[in-house]
């Protein structure tokens, strides 16, 4: 996998959670949180536009020809970004899991042989250590809440679960990457994660996922039927316009 | 023993100093109860109007068409909703809930600017709002900064910064569109047509006709007559909407020299009733989707104040339990 593939690939995964969750403003159960959303969402499509602007910079296109201008078989975001996650239990398990692996991932691409890569790490960071306080606290309100919001948070979470292998699950050709010091060996996060997430699901009186399910595919472009739809809805202004700025 | 009535009166004249003085009222001083619910009555209003706002600006932000438009969009529906908030909590200031406002709006006792109930259908509407509706906004609440109840009026301070932003991005997507291809251009005059009319009516009625002036200028609420803050909109946008090379949808708009202002065509003041009465193009989808998101999330809030609950309980028992060792 090139370098450039590899921050694509990281762009993706910022952008297609950024526009999930963009779309909670003014559909979430406070007005308060509609806020909040909105915040966090401004954190990953701000992340977006770094990685694309630096894709930009190794030879690739610029960020909308990246967002707009492509098919959903050539993203190469993983698979739990893209989820719809339109019930707030499910927004809150998908997060939880993604905040706990982006603190431990970014903090290892701060010290990235790539000296871009790691500067932008070193911004998004502190943006991710602020998210997974916030879904940690969302998920121990929710499950440790009333019956039906614990029902509700452990059927989320196991809804989910099956996606989070992705997360640590190298593509064969990211480890050349990896040998170099430019990327984190993904593998190597899953025990700290395991147990920060465990620790957040036992506050919150979860059960850890027992089932072992999982599925994968979207650095390889195999996504879920969910994407095709959400980049309808994302590009289909853009691409009515070829050619025009906006 | 102090006379009640002597005590009421002395209260009365206090406010009526304050008034004269150009001081602010502040939450804990005595007001007349009408002056209270007048307050109540505009800021709830004020602060459903940035909520609702939400909506036709929100249905935009997974479709804007490049990632910076996203992301200025989405912060700038964000601060409505921060508006929002800053207007809640000024009218609990004076002893409303917030849950109490948001019933009186579902079931229609409170209303909203009438400029939300229209909707906007393509990417340019975007531009004309902040263009044409955050603009009259801005001319709306620049004297309520000057508002005699301190809370509102420090809120409307910030906001007012807040709206200034958000007029300058509507108009740079106006520009943007205008100096486009023939298409983005045929949008943003589509755009400015059907947005026109609607912000020439969020002024409000005539003086003559409007129900609650005469108070809320007593109670220096209200410094402007409707017509007055109507004039001075339309004389900032149509210079404006000859830099863009749009045409005001107004066969009759003319400047008038010996007023040094620009005269309008009759503005359909029945639309405007119609709207008002909740039969605009978007009046039911709108209280529907807000009721709609409420009572989605009616389990997330109940699990919180459950969660609040349990915490506060088990750090008596832990309180206790030390007490006792």
């Amino acid at each position: 996998m090139s370098l450039l593939a590899a921050v694509v690939g990281l762009g993706d995964d910022a952008l297609v959670l950024g526009q999930r969750l963009s779309a909670w403003c003014g559909k979430s159960p406070w007005l308060e949180e509609d806020l909040a959303m909105a915040n966090t969402a401004l954190d990953f499509l701000g992340r977006a536009r770094l990685l694309y602007g630096y894709a930009e910079q190794l030879g690739g296109c610029d960020e909308d020809a990246y967002a707009f201008q492509r098919d959903a078989r050539a993203f190469t975001n993983l698979l739990i970004y893209e989820l719809p996650c339109a019930d707030f239990a499910l927004a809150c398990a998908r997060q939880l899991l993604v905040d706990a692996f982006d603190v431990l991932h970014l903090e290892k691409l701060c010290d990235s042989a790539d000296a871009n890569l790691a500067g932008i790490a070193a911004k998004a960071h502190k943006e991710a250590r602020y998210h997974r306080r916030r879904s940690a606290a969302w998920l121990v309100r929710l499950g440790d809440g009333t019956a039906e919001s614990h029902c509700r948070m452990q059927k989320a979470m196991e809804d989910v679960w099956g996606y989070h292998a992705e997360l640590f699950a190298p593509v064969e050709a990211e480890i050349g990457l990896v040998e170099k010091g430019v990327l984190p060996d993904r593998a190597a996060l899953r025990p700290q994660w395991l147990a920060a997430v465990s620790a957040t699901l036992d506050e919150a009186t979860l059960e850890l996922p027992s089932a072992d399910w999982q599925v994968d595919g979207g650095r390889r472009g195999l996504h879920t039927e969910h994407l095709a739809p959400m980049l309808a809805e994302m590009q289909h202004l853009h691409r009515s316009h070829p050619g025009a700025r906006w | 023993m102090v006379d009640a009535a002597d005590a009421l009166r002395d209260a009365q004249s206090r406010f009526e100093q304050r008034l004269t003085r150009d001081e602010r009222v502040e939450p804990k001083d005595w007001m007349p109860d009408g002056y209270r619910r007048t307050l109540i009555r505009q800021i709830s209003q004020h602060a459903h109007s940035e909520v609702i706002g939400m909506q036709p600006e929100g249905s935009w932000i997974t479709r804007a068409p490049s990632l910076e438009r996203k992301l200025i969009l989405l912060a700038k529906v964000q601060d409505e909703g921060g508006h929002g908030l800053y207007l809640y909590g000024a009218a609990e200031t004076l002893g409303a809930s917030r849950d109490d406002m948001i019933d009186a709006l579902h079931e229609g006792r409170a209303k909203y600017s009438s400029i939300f109930n229209y909707p906007a259908l393509t990417w340019a509407d975007i531009g004309a709002i902040g263009w044409l509706v955050d603009s009259a906004a801005i001319v709306n609440q620049i004297p309520l900064q000057r508002c005699s109840y301190g809370p509102y009026a420090r809120a409307m301070v910030r906001i007012c910064k807040e709206e200034s932003f958000h007029q300058r991005q509507g108009y740079d997507i106006m520009l943007t569109l205008a100096r486009g291809t023939a298409a983005q251009k045929a949008m943003a005059q589509d755009a400015l047509n059907r947005w026109w009319w609607p912000t020439l009516m969020m002024f409000g009625p005539p003086d003559a006709e409007s129900d609650h002036n005469s108070e809320s200028f007593a109670w220096k609420i209200k410094r402007y007559g409707n017509d007055e803050l109507r004039q001075k909109f339309i004389d900032q946008a149509v210079p404006q909407a000859e830099v863009l090379d749009l045409t005001i949808p107004d066969p009759e708009l003319a400047w008038d020299e010996a007023s040094g202002h620009y005269r309008i065509g009759p503005i359909d003041w029945d639309e405007f009733r119609r709207v008002v009465a909740g039969d605009g193009p978007c009046n039911r989808q709108r209280l529907a989707h807000h009721r709609r998101v409420r009572e989605d999330g009616a389990w997330v809030r109940e699990a919180v104040e459950a969660h609040a609950d349990k915490t506060r309980a088990r750090g008596l028992r832990a309180r206790v339990g030390t007490g006792s060792r």
